[in-house]
Parts: C-alpha cells; structure tokens; sequence
C-alpha cells in the first residue's frame, strides 16, 4: 500500500487554555474520500484547521505527501497544494465572482478548460460571474467556495461541512461535483454531516469524538453497521436519513 | 445524484432604495455643495470655497488612504501615523530650499520639477520610515489594540523629537513656487494655483490607487485581505508581506500629504501630523475601515464642511467636522462604506 497523501500523528492543538485534539492520529489515503465524522464539537474543524496552519499543532506531526508541514505558516500549507473550503465558506463578499475565482488561482491566470468545467458543474456561477459574490445565495457562495478550491488541481482538499444549511437541489450538486472531483482521483478529507452523502462518497472514515480518533475503516462498514454508528456518533444513518 | 441543478438560478431585482443604496455617500458631496451654494451668498465666495475645500479634502485623502487600508488589512490602529506626515513635511522642504534657484524660476516646469524632487525625497524617506516603524514597533504588538495605540503613541513621539533635533524647534516657513503663487480668476472666483494643482494630484492618486485596488492582483489581494485575511492566506498568499508592502506605500503616501500640506500651509512643524491626525481618524472612521472609497468621500465631505462653516459661522469650524462624524455614524455605524469582516 502506497503512503498516505495526509499522515496526522500524535496531535495536540489547544486553543487559548482548551485542549482541542488530543492525539488525533489518521491517515487519508491518495485518491480517495476521507470522511471526517463525529458529532458537533469534537474537533472536526479545529483538524482541518490545524492541517491548514491557521491553529498550530502543540505536538505531533502532519505529513502531507512523506513532508511535515505541521511548523509550516498556512500560505506555504496552500502552495504545496492543499485547498481548503472553510465551514464558513469564506467568500470575499465584496468581490465578484470572478475575481474571487482569480484570487484562488495563485498559480497563475485562470485555465479555461477548468473554468468551462466548474460552469458546467456549477452553473450558476457563470450566469453571476460579473456580481459580487456577497449577492449570491447561501447555496451558491457554497458553489464559488468549493469552486474556488477545485480551480487548480491540489494535492489534498479540506472540505469542511459543504452541504450544512442547503436545500436538497444544491445538496445532491455538491455532491455530484465531489463525485466529479472523486472520479479524477483526487485525495479529500470531507468533514460532513449529511449521511446520505457521506455514504455516497466516503471510501474511508475516521470518527472523532473529544478530541481523539475513537474509530476508523471503510465507510461502507460504518454505513452497514446502525449499533456501530450508535455508538460512536449518537444516532445511525438510517435515523437520520 | 445530479451534477447541476435543473432550475436556472436568478437574482432577484432589487428596489429602488436598496439600488441608490450604495451611491448615497457619493451624493453627500454634491448634496453639501448645494448646501453651500444655498447659505452662502456669493457665487464666485461659494466657488472659491469649494475648490479650497475640495483641494483640502485631496490632501487629507492623500494622508489618510495608507491609515485606512493599514487598519482594514490587520487591524493595526497606528497612532504613529501623523509623524510621517512630519518627517515627508521636513524632508520634502528641505529639498525645496536646496532648490531654491528651480523654485524661485517664473517657470512652471522648473517648478513642478523641483516638487516632484521633494516629493519623490518625502516619500522615499517616509517608506523606508515606515518599512522599520513596522518591523520595530508594529510587528510586536499585532492583535493587541492597547499596547498598538501605546507604541504607535510613543514611535510618534521618538521621532517627533528626532524631526526637532535634526531641523531644530523653529516652526519653518516657507513660500510656494513662485509659478504656483497667487490665483486665477475664474467666472469671478479667485481660485490659489496651488490648490487646483493639489485638486488635480488629489484625483489622479485617487484614480491609480483605485485602479491598482480594482484592476490588479495586488489590489484584489489587499481588497481580499481586509475582508478576510486568514482566507487570503489559505489560498497561498502571504498576507504579511501585503501588509508589510501597504504599510509602506501609505506611510510613503503620508510623506506625499506632508509636503503638499506643507506647501498649502506655508508653515511646517514637528507636531503638524500630530495635529492633522485630527482629521484624518475623522476621514477614516466616517469613510468605513478599510475602505479607500469611503475614505475618498470622507476626505472631501470634510474638507468642503469645514471651508464652508469656517466661512459662514467661523467659531463653529472646529466642532463643525465632529458633528459630520456624529451624523454620519448614527446613519451607518460601520461609515458610509462599510467593509465587510469576516467572522
């Protein structure tokens, strides 16, 4: 079996006198979905941010692709090739939707062979490309956010929640483009609530709970299991969906 | 799953108050023209009046367009900013009496060229001023307000008393060009030249920052980064050396201000910044933080309300750019072009 895309070993991050992970430790294998799960608050998000750089890891390391990026300042994080969708979305409101576009393309000018693709993907994107993207809807930031990180191809994407708060249409089209993005082998770690969709997608999963990894394995296993799932999270898919 | 949605996405259309919305602070500058135009009796006093309030407001704009974009990008409030304003004053003139044969010519040309020097001077001296202001006394103190407003505070003061050391604690007064003395006269108005040509230095800085903001990737980063800097960062960009480079641009724009305030003045002192500073939190605060439009408009509101109070009720001048900032807050307590933070 080839290295993991992301490595996380042993990591600590605390937040002011908080201790957030406490020795998170899980792979996230290459050309593959990583589902991050757990129930709210115990840590997703405070990872993803930790891989990103914007909180440091107290202890432990983070190997993107055999590196240890965990000492590293985020823009350098980016520049290896790790795209990140915030919970938040962080969309530049006052800019348009293009220009937002242009600012993810750090590498250079915006290739239009992709472009064409995210339209495709995204539609609504290329109908508002001159509008300031704090006029979109919810469900169409959403589209520019997860856009924005596919608009080069990277090495590893952090997606954080893509779905939370959106109507069934928009859900099922996110989740048709990370299946596009699946198809074409990226590597994903996808933090996300939505069962359905984490089944669709998941290949592997790791279950948080207070700050540790408390289960990991194939997501068809957890998908297949209701007491597992139980027990870890709190209720089980069919529940929930 | 589908990959698009099958409904076709439109934007519904706003009303006509929401549209206007945005271009109400614009408004404000025609609207206290013809506040002018209506109290004060003369045509050609009201026309003097606004071409030396709009000539006022550029020069403040000049000055505080750097404070406004430092304080959007990372929330460093510099109370420092005013000794730049100094120090450009005192470089900037002191190059102009080195040049006192270019200065002295009847020449135009002559003239704008012995500016151009001075300014060039100014700004060179005031960007590598503010490149260290930044490493030595900003950098320690990100994300901690007080000790920014203490530092910056005493940084204004060391230097202050370095400008008296070097060029003494004589106030230095000075005299335009000489193609740049006294006025033309237009439909009756005396209009100074100096102030036209600081009118005209005014919007063409106001159109290249504006370009540079809207029409480069530099400017989209910076625009970016007042909205959300962590975001700018995670897209690969290294917001602190953005920052580092706007500090220095507006510590560099300062020194312009200092010597057209200087000239405008005719009179240059250690303090000038200090007391100019004034005016510029005004600008800056009514204008929305981060926000060069806002702090263009800003700039010109209060340079067009002082000149026409001082002219109508001269005891009210001083009170009068205060009560413009109380107004303005309670319309919009963000300024009138608010930027938006990310949470």
């Amino acid at each position: 079996m080839s290295d993991p895309m992301l490595r996380l070993s042993g990591v600590y991050t605390d937040i002011a006198q908080y201790h957030i992970l406490q020795g998170v430790n899980f792979d996230v294998p290459r050309g593959q979905v990583t589902m991050l799960l757990g129930r709210n608050g115990v840590g997703k998000t405070t990872s993803l941010r930790t891989i990103m750089g914007h909180w440091r890891a107290r202890a432990g390391q983070i190997l993107l692709d055999g590196q240890d990026i965990a000492a590293l300042p985020t823009p350098a994080i980016a520049r290896l090739g790790v795209g990140y969708v915030p919970e938040n979305m962080g969309i530049f409101s006052d800019l348009t939707v293009e220009e937002n576009m242009i600012l993810a393309a750090s590498s250079g000018p915006l290739d239009r062979t992709r472009l064409d693709w995210l339209f495709s993907v995204f539609p609504p994107l290329q109908t508002f490309w001159k509008g300031h993207a704090g006029n979109l809807s919810g469900g169409q930031k959403q589209m520019l956010s997860i856009a924005r990180a596919m608009v080069e191809e990277r090495r590893l994407y952090l997606i954080d929640e893509p779905t939370k708060g959106l109507a069934p249409a928009i859900v099922s089209t996110m989740a048709g483009a990370l299946r596009q993005l699946k198809d074409q082998g990226a590597s994903i770690l996808l933090v996300e609530q939505n069962f359905s969709v984490a089944r669709a997608l998941g290949d592997s999963a790791v279950v948080m709970d207070d700050g540790r990894v408390v289960w990991t394995g194939a997501m068809a296993e957890l998908a297949g299991d209701a007491a597992l799932q139980e027990r870890l999270m709190g209720l089980s898919m069919e529940a929930g969906h | 799953m589908t990959a698009a949605p099958d409904h076709t996405p439109t934007m519904s259309r706003a009303g006509l108050a929401e549209r206007l919305g945005p271009y109400i602070p614009v408004l404000l500058i025609p609207a206290i023209m013809a506040f002018g135009l209506i109290f004060i009796p003369s045509m050609s006093s009201w026309l003097t009046l606004t071409v030396s309030g709009l000539a006022m407001g550029m020069m403040i704009f000049i000055m505080a367009s750097g404070m406004t974009l430092v304080f959007g990008l990372m929330d460093v409030i510099n109370f420092g900013h005013g000794v730049f304003i100094s120090v450009g004053a005192f470089v900037g003139i002191s190059i102009l009496l080195v040049l006192g044969h270019m200065t002295e010519a009847p020449s135009l040309a002559l003239n704008l060229a012995a500016i151009l020097a001075a300014v060039l001077a100014a700004m060179a001296a005031t960007g590598v001023l503010g490149w260290a202001f930044e490493r030595v006394i900003v950098k320690p103190v990100y994300g901690a307000h007080l000790k920014q407003i203490l530092v910056t505070m005493g940084g204004l003061i060391v230097v202050e008393q370095l400008i008296i050391v070097l060029w003494g604690p004589e106030e230095i007064y000075i005299l335009r060009p000489e193609a740049l003395r006294g006025a033309i006269t237009f439909a009756g108005a005396a209009m100074e030249k100096y102030r036209l040509l600081a009118v005209g230095i005014g919007a063409v800085l106001f159109l290249v920052m504006r370009y540079t903001l809207r029409r480069t990737k530099i400017g989209l980063i910076v625009r970016a980064g007042v909205e959300n800097g962590e975001m700018v960062e995670a897209l690969g960009y290294r917001l602190r050396l953005v920052f580092v480079g706007v500090f220095i641009a507006g510590s560099a724009l300062a020194g312009l201000g200092g010597v057209m305030w200087g000239l405008y003045q005719e009179v240059i002192t250690a303090h000038m910044g200090q007391q100019i500073m004034i005016l510029i939190f005004i600008v800056v605060i009514i204008g929305g933080l981060g926000s060069v439009e806002g702090c263009f408009i800003g700039a010109l509101l209060v340079g067009l309300l002082q000149n026409y109070i001082a002219f109508l009720e001269p005891k009210l001048a001083l009170i009068s750019n205060i009560g413009l900032m109380v107004a303005i807050l309670m319309w919009r307590p963000q300024g009138m072009i608010p930027v938006v933070k990310a949470k």
